[in-house]
């Protein structure tokens, strides 16, 4: 029998699809729901107000990780709304019949952590969530996105969600990447590339040598970061390192080797055609640092900060010009000549157990400049309890480094863990935003070995010059 | 959801791109468990000064802009964070209608779920609306989902794209759930094709 050849994307899509009712958006079925406490209180009232249930409550599962506390999880909840909307999801959690990662729970982490730590993310799904780091999951092969509130809303009550057919790109990266430089380092490259919006509309399905030879953590940071360049999802084909990641943990298939077999079918097939393909080589990447407010406002850390005067677009012009004096930095500034007050190692992008390794490589036998405040905050509490069995947390503990509970953290800064107006902070995550980590805080985005180096010098180093202890 | 039919109102003007969500609504305020009452928090960080008072200099407080129920803003609006926080806030601040060359794609559909009508023009439309709406007086828009048309009373006139689905919703205003659950057959089907039906009813 001959089919017609076709993408991971396609294949994921003509399985899950319920119908295409005359006239209406198709609607798409979800294999896995991941919910947190941010983005679902709404959802659940919804239901409750048309007295509907939870399609499939053993697929859907809830963890706390945006807005609690990294300190001391034995003492209650300073702040009163926070504490509300966390019980809030307990709530709703026992009313609906949701298994909850709960505060006490020795799984509780980031949901974009645990999904695959607990082998609940799995190649081939559908995966929603009520966050946009949801296409983290992408690296497992599945297809992942994030969804608003009364979507989630939709998801819980029919277990689907209606979808217009996203288009393909291909993003191919050729060659190994050179010495010092990390898959963070990678997609932050890729989106200064594609620009902010460049993946809008699309779902990116990264491919080439250097995505194979990423372990599937390191998958999981350039996944992560698909939103950044607009693109609703991105996703890796799954191959063995990723039936090698998923063997063995708790929610993989009993049946393994039926499921590998059926994984196997996934990839992309040889003469498929992408709706449009994206070219980068390696070696063209060296460690980047963002020096705007948003990630697509990056350069190399051996570089020097634009001008605006040098934007031919408009938009990018006034743009860099706001940027510029939110950040207080000017231009021709080298990288390196920039200090920095804070530093956070963290978030869904780089909270995993091989990005404490990294940091903690570069950490050992340092110490944390005075003029630093230093955190780490692992993704999960097996990441965490992981990290203290390495001894980890002895190497950031000893130079100076706080290390925290699990959890969202200074990623977005909804729990006390902030920026004060004016601090400049290397951080691990996400988003470099106005105000994201705190109101006036200025965030600077980097791989985890270089906001540690950033953290013992004080400003930022190339790190390909690191002197490691 | 409200219907959306027709809609004339003043503009504000806000010409930044890439308006993420975190500026929309910034994260101490996602904290609530309600769906209503953003709007006072909109724009929080641009809107209000340090000691809690207007930013005379941010574009929306400034006085023709007043009353405003239709922004007018330049590329990638909507960026960032899923937060449906952003939809609600615009909404329950009187916007009805948000015009962009582009928008996120998690922003525009949260759009649609909430009455807020996103309209895409291209660039060299947008910058004859902001120019349009650069005069002293306040600078008003008329949208149309009847006609799809999007007017002013000075002869400006472009047509609107719409999806037929989601306009057909905006103009009933149709419960999205209840509309799929008509499906709930189709979707049963697929779970017992899956071996996933047993324990479900229909």
């Amino acid at each position: 029998m001959t089919t017609t050849p076709r993408t991971l994307l396609e294949k994921i899509w003509d399985e899950h699809l319920v119908c295409s009712p005359e006239g209406e958006q198709p609607i798409l079925y979800v294999d896995l729901h991941l919910v947190h406490e941010v983005t679902s209180p709404q959802a659940f009232e919804g239901l409750r107000l048309a007295s509907r249930k939870v399609r499939r409550p053993e697929t859907t599962f809830a963890t706390l990780d945006h807005n609690v506390p990294t300190t001391d999880r034995r003492l209650p909840i300073a702040d009163p709304i926070s504490a509300q909307q966390i019980d809030t999801l307990r709530h709703n959690c026992q009313e609906f019949g949701v298994r909850l990662f709960d505060l006490g729970d020795a799984d509780q982490g980031i949901v974009h952590v645990i999904g695959p730590e607990l082998g609940l993310t799995q190649p081939g799904m559908t995966i929603v969530c009520g966050d946009s780091h949801t296409a983290t999951h992408g690296a497992m092969g599945a297809l992942a996105f994030g969804i608003g509130t009364s979507e989630v809303e939709h998801v819980l009550a029919t277990q689907t969600l209606r979808q217009s057919r996203p288009r393909s790109m291909e993003v191919r990266v050729d060659g190994i990447l050179p010495h010092g430089v990390t898959a963070k380092d990678l997609v932050l490259y890729l989106i200064g590339k594609l620009s902010t919006e460049g993946g809008a509309g699309y779902v990116i399905e990264y491919t080439g040598q250097v995505i194979r030879q990423l372990s599937m953590e390191e998958r999981m940071t350039v996944c992560n970061m698909s939103i950044e360049a607009g693109a609703r999802a991105g996703m890796i084909a799954p191959d063995s390192k990723t039936f090698d990641y998923l063997r063995g943990r708790d929610h993989a298939p009993r049946d393994f080797d039926k499921a590998v077999a059926r994984w196997e079918q996934l990839p992309t097939d040889a003469l498929a055609v992408y709706d449009r393909v994206e070219l980068f080589k390696a070696a063209d990447v060296v460690p980047q640092v963002t020096w705007g407010t948003n990630p697509a406002q990056v350069i190399g850390v051996d570089g020097t900060i634009p001008d605006p005067a040098n934007f031919s677009d408009e938009a990018d012009r006034s743009s860099a010009i706001r940027a510029l004096e939110y950040m207080g930095l000017e231009s021709g500034r080298q990288v390196v000549d920039i200090s920095v007050d804070r530093v956070f190692i963290g978030s869904c992008t780089n909270s995993r157990i091989e990005d404490l390794r990294a940091a903690a490589d570069v950490v050992r036998g340092h110490q944390v400049s005075s003029s630093v405040h230093a955190m780490v905050v692992p993704g999960s509490g097996r990441v965490k309890r992981q990290a203290e069995q390495e001894g980890l947390d002895t190497i950031f503990l000893n130079a100076g480094f706080e290390w925290r509970e699990a959890g969202c953290s200074m990623c977005l800064g909804m729990n006390p863990d902030t920026l004060s107006p004016g601090e400049r902070c290397a951080s691990t995550s996400n988003r470099n935003f106005e105000g994201r980590q705190g109101k006036g805080g200025r965030t600077h985005l980097v791989s985890p070995a270089m906001a540690a180096a950033a953290a013992i010098a004080g400003h930022f180093v190339d790190i390909r010059t690191w002197h490691y202890r | 959801m409200q219907p959306f039919v027709t809609h004339t109102g003043i503009v504000a003007s806000l010409d930044r791109a890439n308006v993420d969500t975190d500026q929309i609504i910034p994260k101490q305020f996602l904290k609530r468990i309600e769906r209503t009452g953003f709007g006072q928090y909109l724009f929080f960080d641009w809107r209000f000064l340090a000691d809690g008072s207007l930013n005379s200099q941010f574009e929306l407080n400034h006085p023709k802009m007043n009353g405003a129920s239709i922004l007018l803003a330049r590329r990638n609006f909507g960026c960032g964070s899923s937060r449906e926080h952003a939809p609600w806030s615009l909404a329950d601040y009187g916007f009805r209608v948000i015009i962009a060359p582009s928008f996120a794609d998690i922003f525009f559909s949260n759009c649609f779920q909430n009455g807020i009508l996103p309209i895409r023009l291209p660039e060299e439309d947008i910058a004859e609306l902001f120019q349009r709406a650069s005069r002293d007086q306040p600078y008003r828009l008329s949208a149309s989902l009847e006609t799809c048309l999007l007017t002013d009373d000075a002869g400006f006139s472009r047509s609107i794209e719409i999806e037929p689905f989601r306009r057909k919703c905006m103009l009933e205003g149709l419960d999205h759930i209840g509309l799929s659950l008509r499906q709930s057959k189709s979707i049963l089907e697929w779970e017992t094709a899956h071996g996933l039906a047993d324990s479900k009813a229909v």
